[in-house]
């Protein structure tokens, strides 16, 4: 491999990397080395490239860079109709699809002051639940295999190929879902993939601890993991942590339970909190809020009544189909709306709901026409990102790897 | 007295030349304030034991291409402890937008200052590395303003060489 000179790195993040001493590039190269990590690499999670300054094996310094992945979305979503970025919202954190799905209406609702029947709200809970825990098995799976436990990978996958069943079934599509819409869901859930889902929910606690037995009495997984990358309550509020890595520093906070939205309120769960910060306790998190969603879950399909999954308000939001068919007003709407969008009030709103990662909020500005004047994604995994030089700092290469693991960062949503 | 109140005298107290403005939307409380001032009044927000913003949850600004002032900054943050989400506003103008980072009361503003200047071309001043963060840096055009068109500028930006 060649060496790397002072022409492969950006002049800013050379600077950036070696700020904290007043050493060049070639002095520092004489006892040092500039390792560049990613954009391609299997660790990383996607497209995040790294770049880490290291004496021996210890990391002095690290720059992250990301953009790899950056579509625009919030461009995009300036030039389209509120209906029309529902399924882009898919591609934010495709490990969670539907969750986004769930949290763009619900901004959008907030700001167009809809009101959403009870039903809708209690799909609307169960599917989020349901997508936090796919998403938290492939953390949990893909975390224990960043540090070498390759059986739990595919044990946790077979857990997630159940919920992708259930996808199917509800909406049609197993990974991208675009299932909700303004003023309710899609669909109706159907009997089959409620019992679907009734029969993965009894299911996952012993499959989840099976999962575990490989995990928590591992004497390699517990010391490579125990102290690393600790981040301290403080820090981790400073960095605006949110979701389970800030709860793994002992911080008891939870959107869910902050600024409760759908049904929360009517719902009982433990938000569970470690005092640790370290990597091993955001693995004890995730694991344990696979359970709490369970539990959710489970009150969810009680709960939940026959009923309307739409609301309906045929000026501001799609009419069903049916009466579209049938009736000459709704034909009126309908046509209005697919042509140009819900016109909701002028105004500004900022929703945000507790996403698999964290808190994931959009902020929209309306100017009352179709689309959107301005709409701002406020994603969990970029903010997450950018504590990893205070994380890495002063641990071996291969920590990096798990450090990146347990905070479970998606590109998708870091670069928009 | 109510949490919304108290924040409006407490401000108002405090920082008796900001002018601040008021304002509620679908119960979201937000006050515009004079750029000067966005520094001193962030970490009141963050420092004072009623209070406590600890959490900084998002920085970004919105471009209205035809206005006197052109851009607004807008912050969002959290108290954790009374569960109260409030938003601030700062009008910054086209021919002098810089405003004061507040990177040294939160730090995770850094990075949501530096994709707001890479979006918006907005400049803060004191910021520890205000960089791109996800367009290149040789690029010369600020995305997210409403004078970039949709399917980009041909030519802006280089294809790898060969």
């Amino acid at each position: 491999m060649d060496r790397l000179t002072k022409d492969d790195i950006q002049p800013k993040i050379l600077q950036k990397l070696l700020e904290d001493s007043d050493i060049t590039i070639e002095d520092a190269l004489e006892n040092e080395m500039i390792l560049n990590m990613g954009p391609q690499h299997p660790a990383t999670h996607g497209v995040l490239r790294l770049l880490l300054r290291l004496d021996g094996e210890t990391v002095i310094n690290c720059v992250p860079d990301v953009g790899y992945l950056h579509r625009g979305y919030e461009k995009m979503a300036e030039n389209m109709s509120y209906y029309e970025f529902i399924p882009h919202t898919d591609r934010l954190d495709y490990l969670s699809p539907i969750a986004n799905n769930v949290a763009w209406v619900l901004a959008v609702e907030k700001l167009a002051g809809i009101e959403v029947p009870v039903r809708a709200q209690y799909i609307r809970m169960m599917i989020a639940e349901l997508a936090r825990i796919a998403s938290h098995l492939v953390a949990i799976g893909s975390f224990a295999m960043d540090v070498g436990a390759l059986t739990v990978f595919l044990w946790t996958l077979r857990e997630r190929e159940k919920i992708m069943d259930v996808w199917d079934i509800l909406c049609g599509a197993r990974f991208t879902n675009s299932y909700t819409r303004i003023g309710g869901v899609a669909n109706d859930a159907q009997p089959e993939a409620l019992a679907l889902v009734k029969k993965f929910i009894d299911e996952i606690d012993d499959n989840l601890s099976e999962c575990e037995s490989l995990l928590n009495t591992n004497r390699i997984f517990i010391e490579r993991l125990d102290g690393v990358g600790r981040i301290s309550k403080e820090d981790a509020l400073s960095y605006g942590y949110t979701g389970p890595n800030l709860r793994a520093s002992g911080v008891e906070f939870d959107l869910r339970r902050a600024t409760p939205y759908l049904q929360y309120d009517k719902v009982d769960f433990k938000i569970p909190v470690y005092q640790e910060g370290d990597a091993l306790a955001r693995y004890f998190v995730r694991a344990d809020e696979v359970r709490e969603s369970a539990k959710i879950v489970k009150q969810c399909l009680q709960l939940m009544q026959p009923g309307e999954i739409k609301a309906n308000l045929p000026k501001s939001i799609l009419p069903q189909k049916v009466e579209v068919y049938s009736k000459m007003e709704e034909l009126i709407h309908d046509f209005m709306i697919v042509n140009f969008g819900i016109n909701p009030p002028v105004g500004e709103v900022y929703h945000a709901i507790e996403g698999s990662k964290g808190e994931l909020g959009f902020y929209i500005v309306s100017k009352g026409e179709g689309h959107p004047w301005k709409c701002k994604i406020r994603s969990p995994s970029f903010i997450h990102i950018q504590s990893l030089p205070h994380l890495v700092k002063g641990h071996m290469v291969s920590d990096v790897v798990a450090i990146i693991g347990s905070i479970d960062p998606i590109m998708g949503e870091a670069d928009k | 007295m109510e949490l919304k109140e108290l924040i409006q005298q407490k401000l108002k107290d405090n920082f008796t030349e900001a002018s601040f403005e008021f304002s509620e939307f679908r119960n979201e409380l937000s006050v515009k304030l004079n750029k000067k001032y966005i520094l001193q009044v962030c970490k009141f927000l963050k420092e004072n034991s009623d209070l406590e913003f600890l959490l900084c949850e998002d920085i970004t600004a919105v471009d209205w291409a035809t206005r006197k002032n052109r851009f607004t900054v807008v912050y969002h943050i959290f108290s954790i402890k009374n569960n109260f989400r409030l938003v601030l506003k700062s009008d910054v103008d086209e021919s002098e937008s810089i405003i004061d980072s507040v990177s040294s009361v939160w730090k995770t503003s850094d990075w949501q200052e530096r994709e707001c200047y890479d979006m918006y071309g907005i400049r803060f001043n004191n910021h520890p590395d205000l960089r791109r963060i996800y367009m290149p840096e040789e690029f010369e055009y600020h995305p997210l303003r409403k004078d970039f068109p949709l399917m980009g500028i041909p030519g802006s930006l280089p294809l790898p060489k060969k």
